[in-house]
């Protein structure tokens, strides 16, 4: 029950970060950790002001 | 037997929803309860859902589980991420609400509740959700590349260019109408002006940190973000009755507009983490929020509506908006029961979050449902308000006057019966000198979530703070747009002019940047200006042509998708979009043309225009101009919109051409000819090639 909870709030976690354009770091050093173990995966800091930068960067509609 | 064991609780669910729709339907001059207006709405969506979106998924589109999906192929931990459903759902969702579904029907309130609440229900099932759902999969299958560049790949160069060309002229009228909304709702309002001017210090605050203090950490400042914006609102009341601090920060809509445009500028140059980034953050949980306690209060006061099902502006002589039911209300009701602009977001960052193709339907229908929802209850929100008020507050000052007792007695006279002391006191209780001609449908919105969150929380003296909030609310996301828009608009000029001058294309350059944002501000400012200076309010001119335009790209989106499953052979299916770009087609070009060419100068652009040029020939000055030079104004700004009509109607009826060609281009091939990323299967799934999966 415990467990289920504490997934339950890392997923809402992770949804309130999505909507801002903000994916998972976790799961981001995650598939570095598997996909690239050769490179260094970004800090926290550097992930997110990347994630900053590409959202705002080009064009992106929504209902406004 | 089992399924049919399993059936029948549909069928009863299908039962409800036919008996709510029928009580809402057939109630007459009694008050109806707005939940049935909730119950019909879910009824409806969730029966949709299991059976019209499951026959989309695994029938006209033929989803197929066993493909990898672009966030699988690329994954990167960035860009393209396998993201669980929900999560995904929450992220598309947010993304794709905006002002759109909550502005469209409270204007469209004033016919009644009736066309606005059917076209809602059923444009979302048959048109806006099926968008939604097929751009999600035609992007998917296309590594989740953008609506442009699929127009290009699968219609040709030319229509690839046409259809970016309109989405610049859709996003300019956009940010000029929400604009426009935003100046309407502030004007004259030392409390809602000042509540929202404090948003950009705090969000510049919350910038700093998270930059410099505490980086990727988003939860806390954010929650500390949002007290500061509710003490904001709290301090307002009290900035607003101040002597000192009260004039400074009553302004009029053309002062207001001077400020927006110069922050649109400044705004859209800065760095995007000191300001547009923190105050994204802000809007969005606020906005989620925000839905999520607005359909609690519905829930928990279970209100009656007070506006009657149909009224007598059905016929198209209604203040808020000029034009008749068909087809106006279809265009007035943009987002919440199809908008165009959802494609963008279809073919943006979802299909890259995708994890398998069987979640296309959960977030592409799903999502663009949730929205429709969003759509009904400010729906229900403008029809529990009484009537008197909705009209007092919605039509324009040329037509009711500017006191309360002329206001009252003109909507009196349609029927609506109030009395000035009604008006007053609501004014009153909002905490605003006035409500009459608050147009621009946020303020009504913000009185019916006000009467709705008092309710619940607080009681009638929380009134003021919950409309201040509502605007708060609606204005810090408008702002953002705003704000992103302007940038987004920018950087598709500087594509758009580099063809012709390479040296615009440079994003490094400043004077690049500096001359790309100024004309695109300069543009937006241009019809934001108009708009303010219009006696008739702006609104009357600008939603329709918003309103065309995003259903136009609509009729865009769809008739990609139509030619997609034209290429994939499953023309026999290709009905199911079909349907809604016909509609959509019908609906957006005879709007396009009464905007146009209408006798009645208050929906043609040229009728009126035609007038003005008689009034100067014989020497008169007519409203809105005080001047004969200002007249000459009046006529270019009416040439201009109906330029920008015909504009519309030129990339539509284009765009219509290149379709049936490529249809009939694929008819001739005997084999699939759509450009889809080649199969690819899920590692570790068993079945060699990919029979359609069902059991989704």
């Amino acid at each position: 029950m415990h467990e289920q909870l504490k997934a339950f709030v890392r997923g809402l976690r992770q949804t309130a970060y999505l909507m801002v354009g903000v994916p998972d770091y976790d799961g981001y050093l995650d598939h570095m950790r598997r996909a690239h173990p050769d490179r260094k995966p970004m800090s926290r800091a550097e992930f997110f002001r990347e994630r900053q930068a590409a959202r705002y960067g080009g064009g992106n509609g929504r209902c406004r | 037997m089992t399924s049919l064991v399993k059936q029948i609780g549909w069928i009863a669910l299908a039962v409800i929803g036919a008996f709510a729709l029928g009580t809402v339907a057939l109630a007459r001059g009694e008050t109806i309860n707005a939940l049935w207006i909730v119950v019909a709405a879910v009824a409806v969506y969730l029966v949709a859902y299991r059976y019209y979106a499951l026959y989309l998924a695994n029938t006209v589109v033929g989803v197929n589980l066993l493909r990898v999906t672009p966030a699988l192929r690329h994954n990167d931990g960035l860009d393209y991420v396998p993201t669980n459903k929900y999560v995904l759902f929450g992220h598309h969702f947010a993304a794709i609400a905006g002002a759109g579904p909550l502005v469209g029907p409270v204007l469209a309130a004033q016919m009644g509740y009736l066309p606005g609440m059917l076209w809602i229900i059923f444009g979302v099932v048959l048109a806006g959700a099926v968008q939604d759902f097929m751009v999600l999969f035609v992007s998917t299958r296309r590594d989740g590349r953008s609506l442009g560049e699929l127009v290009r790949e699968e219609l040709g160069y030319v229509p690839g260019v046409i259809a970016l060309f309109g989405a610049f002229l859709i996003m300019i009228i956009i940010l000029a109408v929400l604009a426009l909304i935003v100046v309407k709702a502030l004007a004259d309002s030392p409390w809602g002006t000042s509540t929202v001017a404090a948003t950009i210090p705090i969000a510049i605050g919350m910038g700093l940190w998270m930059r410099y203090v505490r980086p990727g950490r988003i939860g806390g400042v954010s929650v500390v973000g949002f007290i500061l914006l509710m003490l904001a609102i709290i301090v307002g009341g009290q900035v607003a009755e101040s002597p000192t601090w009260g004039p400074v920060f009553t302004l009029n809509g053309v002062q207001l507009t001077w400020l927006l445009i110069g922050y649109g500028f400044v705004a859209s140059v800065l760095p995007v983490w000191l300001l547009l980034a923190p105050r994204d953050y802000l809007s969005t949980f606020l906005k989620i929020g925000a839905i999520v306690a607005l359909a609690i209060g519905i829930f928990v006061m279970a209100p009656d509506l007070k506006m009657p099902a149909l009224t007598r502006f059905v016929d198209g002589t209604g203040p808020v908006w000029s034009g008749s039911l068909f087809p106006f209300l279809f265009i007035t009701i943009a987002c919440g029961a199809v908008s165009g602009f959802h494609s963008l977001i279809s073919s943006g960052t979802t299909p890259k979050l995708l994890d398998n193709e069987k979640n296309m339907r959960f977030i592409g229908y799903g999502g663009m449902l949730m929205e429709s929802f969003v759509a009904i209850m400010a729906l229900v929100a403008a029809s529990i308000i009484e009537p008197g008020v909705y009209f007092a507050m919605n039509s324009p000052a040329a037509v009711i006057g500017t006191t309360a007792e002329s206001a009252a007695a003109t909507v009196s006279q349609w029927g609506f019966v109030v009395t000035p002391e009604l008006l007053t006191q609501t004014a009153r209780d909002v905490g605003e000198s006035t409500i009459i001609s608050r147009a621009g449908g946020a303020p009504t919105l913000a009185v019916g979530m006000a009467q709705i969150f008092a309710a619940i929380a607080g009681g009638p003296g929380m009134m003021a703070f919950w409309y201040h909030f509502a605007i708060l609310f609606e204005a810090l996301f408008i702002l953002t747009a705003v704000d992103a828009g302007t940038r987004a608009g920018r950087f598709m000029l500087q594509d758009l002019l580099g063809t012709f001058v390479p040296a615009l294309k440079n994003t490094g350059s400043w004077t690049a940047n500096v001359l790309a944002t100024a004309l695109c501000v300069g543009a937006w400012g241009y019809f934001l200006y108009q708009g303010v200076v219009d006696p008739l309010g702006g609104i009357n001119t600008f939603w329709p042509l918003f309103g065309i335009s995003n259903q136009m790209l609509a009729a865009v989106a769809l008739m990609l998708c139509t030619v997609v499953l034209f290429k994939m052979k499953r023309e026999r299916y290709a009905w199911a979009a079909i349907l809604p770009t016909a509609w959509l087609l019908l609906c957006t070009l005879t709007a396009g043309w009464q905007k146009l060419f209408h006798a009645d100068p208050k929906v043609g652009f040229l009728t009126h225009a035609a007038g003005l040029r008689e009034a100067v020939a014989r020497g008169e000055v007519m409203a809105p101009a005080k001047s004969l030079e200002e007249m000459q104004q009046v006529i270019v700004n009416d040439y201009v919109n109906a330029g920008l009509t015909v504009l519309f109607m030129f990339v539509v009826i284009s765009m219509l051409f290149f379709s049936i060609r490529a249809c009939l281009q694929a008819l001739r091939h005997d084999q699939p000819t759509a450009q889809e990323t080649p199969f690819e299967q899920l590692p570790g799934s068993s079945v060699s090639t990919g029979p359609v999966g069902r059991g989704m």
